[in-house]
């Protein structure tokens, strides 16, 4: 029995390993390898039971799924989701006049059995009306981007809660092709090489029942061709599952998936299948031979959706992370080559940043106390005319002051000696007209009352 | 009246009435016949649009040959940033005595770059081109073999998988509409049901007024056609923009070989009006108005253009004699006069202002008798 705990006990203690540090990692896994042997068991223990736990534990969670849809305006993008999906998501047709590509994200709640989704479509909208498309591409980036960042803010976090956090990160993107009939568009494989190393891409090509049979076959080539000669990776449904690798090394040959979506139903036979009406025949959805809806339908839900959601986490969002963190300055390795542990990088960092906080807060100190005393020299030079100027003026003042003395001064003069000289002629006068009448007298009075 | 509707009364008169008031002139129809299948037709079509919309494939079916021999597509890499050529393909083709020098211009990389900011300029300055060169042949001393190879009709595809016009669509349609006939067609119609082909030529048409693009119209039929014949026309107006199919392949359909398209859940035959407007589309370009499509070109397009290149010219003219009468006006004391070059000139500048004065009446006669013809 303690051989068996032994046993049970390296399982999860492998299982813990798996969130520390990438080069310690590899060797202390070899070396348990190394001192692992295998065990037979003599009779039954039942921890075969453990993925059947893994499930109830993960239905009773819910899923959660996020597809990006990317195509021109018109492609048949809501469509398709719409059918594929089996409900009517609402949208409103987009104009083809946007001036930017904007992304915009709906998420729904569905649930099919016991088990509950929480799905999340992205549209693009606006994709490929613009005259120039040049930075088209820069917006979808920026928003797997945003996404991805705010995962790992999550992680980061001293509190965090990932098992409750709701995982934005895209896990599929539907790039749709028009269908020409001869080649990718140059704002494909521009917009594809630069999204195959940040999210799951999935090419398919839309409106496909404008395409004959053996132009299919052609198109379906050439495409594949291009992109490989490109070097743009799209994504591999998996061949190492035994039980799913026939299915899905199959279905990668039939890349890229032409398909047609209808949410109209047509009477065939006995029963309504979704289908499209033309005047020359009717195109059935899940017809096979029609059109690749059903193959899709299983490789992107019905096998695969899992995995995908897996090499999002694993492969992209980890190249992201590592990406951002090595710019952020975090090494896995020194100079020297020996391990540097994220808590000493991490205090270095931080050593350094405070530094650096110091450091801008003496410039901005002393650049303060300079800009101070510059003032100060200017109001004190202000303080210094102002005195002046006061002084001036005052001096002025008492120079009009003065004169204005003098000028009142010599005013009264005159009226003294206008005064006396009246004095001097009404003497006069009284002596030479004494016997004239009083009136002249007032007379004289009153006019010289007037004059004064 | 018609001259076929003149040349049928006049037919049914001399016969029971005698000789003397026949004169013979309703044999000139006839003798218009026979000029003009001798000296032979020319017609001059552009086809603009994205890759991948069936622009060859429907001009292919259009004419019933195989214009594109061995053509080579670029890949997607190499279109990234693609500028727009003009090929042009000349076929002599003959049907029942009649000789027609058909001219197809193809515009290849229109629209497929991912800058496609002022793609169309190319094409303009191939439209301008051919009109200056015309120009250049008709004011000159030799007129006896002009070669006409000014754009007659321009069909654009626009693609199906929209909602109506997109932004570079717009553009170029208004860009060309002065210059030459454009024509909207909703190319690859086998991914629209027939709702949603109403849908979209009733966007189109909506899109196209609103933006005020002059596409070619149709001229009105006379009053005093028939009443099929009317309404034929009506139909065809009423489907425009039309919504075409093309094919190089001929597959059997209920015994009989016809040009279609072959998918697992049907067959769809390119001349079938319950199809698509191929028929109308031919119809009205070959069968009956491809003679007003090359009447509108020279009375019309050609026409503007010409009347501007002659004002350009005026002014030019005008601002040089100014610039030369300033000079001799503004020059202080003109000590020693520079008699004869300034004599030569003004002679010259006389000469070109008579020219001008009687183009320009000229001109004047002319709208005047568009205005009429118009009312």
């Amino acid at each position: 029995m303690c051989r068996h705990s032994l046993l049970v006990s390296t399982v999860f203690d492998l299982a813990l390993v798996t969130r520390a540090r990438a080069g310690v990692d590899v060797q202390r896994h070899a070396t348990q390898e190394k001192s692992v042997r295998p065990l037979s068991l003599s009779g039954h223990v039942g921890f075969d039971g453990l993925p059947h736990q893994l499930v109830n534990k993960s239905t009773c969670q819910g899923f959660c799924f996020n597809i990006l849809c990317i195509g021109e305006t018109g492609i048949g993008k809501s469509t398709l989701m719409n059918t594929l999906f089996n409900t009517n998501f609402e949208s409103c047709e987009s104009s083809h006049f946007e001036p930017k590509v904007k992304l915009s994200a709906k998420t729904y709640d569905l649930q099919e059995g016991n088990v509950r989704l929480k799905l999340t479509i992205v549209n693009t909208v606006g994709f490929g009306d613009q005259m120039n498309k040049q930075q088209s591409y820069q917006h979808i980036v920026d928003y797997i981007d945003t996404q991805f960042e705010s995962y790992l803010q999550e992680e980061l976090k001293i509190k965090r809660s990932l098992h409750n956090y709701h995982d934005s990160r895209i896990h599929a993107c539907l790039y749709f092709i028009a269908p020409s009939g001869h080649s990718l568009k140059s704002l494909d494989l521009v917009t594809m090489k630069k999204l195959d190393s940040k999210v799951n891409i999935i090419p398919v090509i839309a409106k496909a029942d404008t395409i004959s049979k053996s132009e299919l076959q052609k198109f379906k080539l050439k495409i594949m061709s291009e992109l490989v000669s490109n070097g743009v990776q799209i994504y591999q449904f998996p061949t190492d599952d035994e039980t799913v690798s026939s299915i899905n090394s199959a279905m990668n040959g039939i890349l890229p998936f032409a398909v047609v979506g209808s949410t109209e139903e047509v009477k065939i036979g006995n029963k309504m299948v979704k289908a499209r009406q033309y005047p020359w025949g009717v195109v059935q959805v899940e017809n096979e031979s029609h059109c690749d809806f059903v193959k899709l339908r299983e490789m992107l839900i019905g096998v695969n959706m899992e995995d995908l959601r897996e090499q999002t986490h694993t492969q992209h969002y980890e190249l992201y992370r590592r990406c951002k963190l090595e710019e952020m300055g975090f090494k896995d390795t020194d100079p020297e080559s020996k391990p540097v542990s994220l808590q000493e990088t991490y205090e270095f960092k931080r050593q350094e940043f405070q530094g650096e906080l110091q450091r801008r807060e003496e410039e901005m100190r002393q650049s303060f106390v300079q800009r101070v005393k510059e003032k100060e020299m200017e109001l004190k030079e202000k303080e210094r005319e102002l005195q002046s100027r006061f002084e001036q003026l005052k001096r002025l003042h008492q120079e009009e002051k003065g004169k204005l003395e003098e000028k009142r001064q010599s005013l009264e003069d005159e009226v003294n000696v206008f005064s006396n000289k009246k004095a001097a002629a009404e003497l006069l006068q009284g002596q030479t007209f004494n016997s004239s009448n009083s009136n002249l007298k007032k007379d004289k009075d009153r006019k010289n009352s007037g004059f004064m | 009246m018609t001259a076929n509707t003149r040349y049928r009364s006049r037919v049914l008169r001399s016969d029971d009435v005698e000789e003397k008031e026949y004169v013979g002139f309703a044999t000139l129809p006839n003798q218009v016949h026979r000029k003009s299948v001798k000296k032979g037709f020319d017609f001059t079509l552009l086809v603009a649009g994205e890759s991948g919309l069936g622009k060859s494939t429907l001009v292919n079916s259009l004419f019933l040959t195989d214009l594109h021999k061995d053509r080579k597509l670029l890949n997607a890499e190499e279109r990234i940033s693609q500028t727009v050529e003009i090929t042009k393909h000349t076929v002599d083709i003959e049907e029942k005595g009649v000789k027609l020098k058909l001219t197809i211009v193809d515009t290849p990389g229109f629209g497929d770059a991912v800058n496609n900011t002022e793609c169309w300029r190319s094409i303009e300055g191939y439209i301008d081109h051919q009109f200056e060169q015309y120009f250049r042949d008709e004011s000159g001393l030799n007129r006896k073999n002009i070669q006409d190879n000014r754009v007659h009709c321009c069909l654009y595809f626009i693609p199906p998988f929209g909602h109506g016009l997109r932004p570079v669509d717009i553009e170029f349609m208004k860009a060309l509409q002065e210059k030459v006939n454009v024509v909207p067609l909703i190319s690859k119609a086998d991914c629209l049901t027939p709702g949603e082909i109403k849908k979209l030529k009733e966007r189109l048409r909506e899109e196209i007024d609103k933006y005020g693009i002059k596409i070619y119209q149709f001229p009105d039929c006379d009053s005093d056609e028939d009443e099929e014949f009317k309404q034929k026309d009506k139909e065809l107006k009423e489907s425009t923009p039309f919504a075409v199919i093309g094919s190089n392949a001929v597959v059997e359909v209920k015994g009989q070989r016809v040009r279609g398209r072959l998918y697992p859940w049907g067959i769809v035959e390119v001349e079938n009006q319950a199809h698509c407007d191929f028929v109308k589309l031919r119809t009205m370009l070959i069968r009956t108005h491809m003679n007003d499509l090359k009447e509108v070109t020279c009375d019309v397009h050609y026409e503007n253009y010409r009347a501007q290149c002659i004002q350009t010219m005026t002014r030019c003219v005008c601002a040089r004699a100014k610039v030369n009468a300033e000079n001799r006006v503004e020059s202080p004391i003109p000590l020693f006069p520079m008699a004869t070059p300034d004599a030569d000139t003004e002679k010259l500048i006389k000469m070109k202002d008579e020219e001008l004065r009687r183009m320009q009446q000229m001109l004047q006669k002319m709208q005047q008798q568009m205005h009429e013809q118009d009312l």
